[in-house]
């Protein structure tokens, strides 16, 4: 069933916070990664706003759905949209990255906040991922695991395992969204090594997968849903994406990857991103 | 101090050999039946390993990975936070060595309940040679937060420490052997996580063994009790966390330690136990291990004894600390 206008609004007014709330966590620890979270934001807010099954009621029953953040280095947008979700405090955002914050660099494990896995090393999420899935089956549930990752990391050689084992134990119960924008920390992808047609290559390992643009959120929901009818394969998302997406100078430019903004900029991308003039000042307070 | 545990009549009669690996099969197969969270995954070597036995009993709680152990132990780390407790096995080299940092990311950073029990540890490997003889095995997991270290010295205490494992709640990692080794203890021994056991009372320098060195290191005790030294042999199974107090007493009791392992000094129990007597109780020591240096191939007895550690060799380097000591 296709999005309706309400649903749809809802996606897209819950992938402007996380935008908004990427800019401001990273200004205000001083580093991080913004150019992911903002390019990853519409494929994101489809995946937690319509089908992921997790809310402050259910976080700790195990029967729920899960989600593992392969490309942990993206968390703001993933703490951002746990927050929309009620489960982490909208005033622990501005304390990602900070000594004694829950939001750590990288995501680490806890229920109460809704964070599923421990993550950051590229490379280890879609095995345990599967873990989780053939925990699921084995017990009966009817949970969904569902793990997002990127171009890059798709150039450790774990993923592929993961997915070969995957397809074997037909572990249906799996989705990974993979973020592909091209860049990566040392350039664009086709410099530094080319990882070519994901699809293809999921597909050749036997998985149902997809190209979807994955700033299409109507196009991304469809292909939720699609995932959810499959018995008998994993399915992988390859989300198009553009990294920055949003603000206009961080588009596309590997160096958005892991530089935080300063003030200024900081200001110039919450503009573009629709905050109103007057709300600029409390929101980027002058750091020096 | 408590009493010496039950021995197997050792020196008495031939004694028997089991590999601990065996004894691994057998409990994984016993808690199979008892507790029915429990999965176990392998890497394509489950009939060495000897976790196949589990998987024909329970197929659907038996995951082959194939050739990709860092795959497996991701996927163990998923099992286990889903409320499993998961079993990886593979051999010691491929379980920690190329799956090293999925243990640290996957599994301790997250403190979840995956048991990494890895066979072919050590030189007795044997005859596969360099490639296959880990030394570093634990060095590599005793070093990272959260993760517990067993070392049984036979397929007795082996089997205990893998249900010991099982009751843990967090990772652990447990050190099994391919070669048949000498039964060091009696049925009715009770393997305590955390405590080393003191085999033999004696006070002129005491062995610290682990592993398939325990036995060399009784034996070595019986020569040099004829040449009227008295040692103290300690089977120091649990690694991690260490029995700090029993070294201390040993230190004191004897004033000169010796370790013995097949595995590298750097890291291992040598360095373990010297950093606890350092900190504690500045005795003599001789550490008994693979001095910075790769194996080769042989059979495991051949290898033992080419590098030292057989119980002529511990007995050999036994009598050089106790010069040293005496000087």
């Amino acid at each position: 069933m296709a999005l309706t206008q309400e649903q749809k609004s809802l996606v897209e007014s819950a992938a402007r916070q996380t935008r908004v709330d990427t800019i401001r966590m990273v200004h205000a620890a001083a580093c991080g990664h913004p150019g992911g979270p903002l390019g990853m934001a519409d494929f994101m807010a489809t995946l937690f706003m319509q089908h992921l099954n997790l809310n402050p009621d259910n976080r700790h029953d195990a029967k729920r759905d899960r989600f593992v953040l392969g490309n942990g280095h993206t968390c703001a947008g993933y703490y951002s949209l746990l927050s929309q979700k009620g489960l982490i405090p909208r005033e622990d955002l501005l304390r990602f990255r900070k000594m004694g914050a829950d939001l750590q660099g990288h995501p680490h494990r806890n229920h109460d906040l809704g964070i599923d896995f421990s993550t950051g090393s590229l490379g280890n999420s879609l095995s345990v991922s599967l873990g989780m899935a053939l925990a699921a089956k084995h017990n009966g549930w009817d949970s969904r695991i569902y793990s997002a990752s990127s171009d890059g990391e798709s150039q450790e050689g774990q993923i592929w395992e993961a997915a070969t084992a995957a397809a074997h134990y037909g572990a249906s119960n799996l989705t990974v969204l993979v973020d592909f924008n091209n860049v990566q920390i040392d350039g664009y992808m086709r410099d530094v090594m080319d990882v070519r047609d994901l699809r293809e290559k999921y597909e050749a390992f036997g998985w149902h997968a997809v190209d979807v643009d994955g700033h299409d959120v109507e196009a991304v929901d469809a292909a939720l849903v699609a995932a959810r009818e499959e018995t008998k394969r994993p399915s992988a998302l390859i989300c198009k994406t553009l990294i920055g997406k949003g603000v206009s100078f961080m588009e596309n430019q590997p160096g958005w990857h892991g530089v935080a903004p300063n003030d200024e900029e900081a200001r110039k991308a919450l503009l573009e991103l629709g905050v109103p003039d007057g709300e600029l000042a409390a929101m980027v307070p002058a750091t020096a | 101090m408590s009493a010496p545990p039950n021995l197997a009549p050792l020196y008495t009669a031939e004694p028997k050999k089991v590999a601990t690996r065996n004894a691994y099969g057998e409990a994984l197969l016993e808690l199979g039946t008892s507790h029915e969270n429990v999965v176990v995954l392998d890497a394509d070597l489950s009939g060495s390993t000897k976790t196949k036995a589990f998987g024909k009993a329970h197929p659907d709680r038996f995951f082959n990975m194939g050739v990709a152990e860092a795959n497996m132990i991701g996927v163990a780390a998923g099992l286990a936070s889903q409320g499993k407790v998961a079993f990886a096995s593979s051999f010691a080299m491929f379980a920690t060595g190329k799956a090293f940092e999925q243990i640290r990311q996957s599994v301790c950073v997250p403190n979840l309940n995956v048991k990494v029990c890895a066979t072919h540890a050590g030189l007795t490997v044997g005859e596969d040679g360099k490639s296959h003889q880990m030394l570093e095995d634990v060095t590599l997991m005793r070093v990272i937060p959260n993760m517990q270290v067993m070392v049984p010295a036979d397929s007795v205490e082996a089997r205990q420490c893998i249900h010991a494992a099982a009751k843990i709640d967090g990772p652990v990692y447990v050190r099994l052997s391919r070669g048949a080794t000498p039964i060091v203890f009696a049925e009715n021994y009770q393997f305590e996580f955390g405590k080393a056991a003191t085999l033999r009372e004696g006070s002129d320098l005491a062995i610290i063994a682990m592993g398939v060195t325990v036995s060399a290191a009784m034996e070595a005790a019986e020569a040099l009790a004829k040449d009227g030294v008295q040692a103290r042999v300690i089977n120091m199974s649990t690694i991690k966390p260490l029995d700090v107090d029993a070294i201390i007493h040993a230190a004191r009791d004897c004033g000169a330690i010796m370790t013995a392992e097949e595995h590298q000094e750097n890291g291992g129990l040598g360095d373990a136990v010297a950093q606890a007597v350092a900190l504690n109780c500045p005795v003599p020591m001789k550490m008994c291990a693979m001095h910075d240096q790769f194996g080769q191939s042989g059979t495991g007895d051949e290898l033992l004894a080419h590098y030292g550690l057989d119980a002529a060799g511990l007995t050999k380097s036994a009598k050089e600390l106790i010069q040293r000591k005496g000087a």
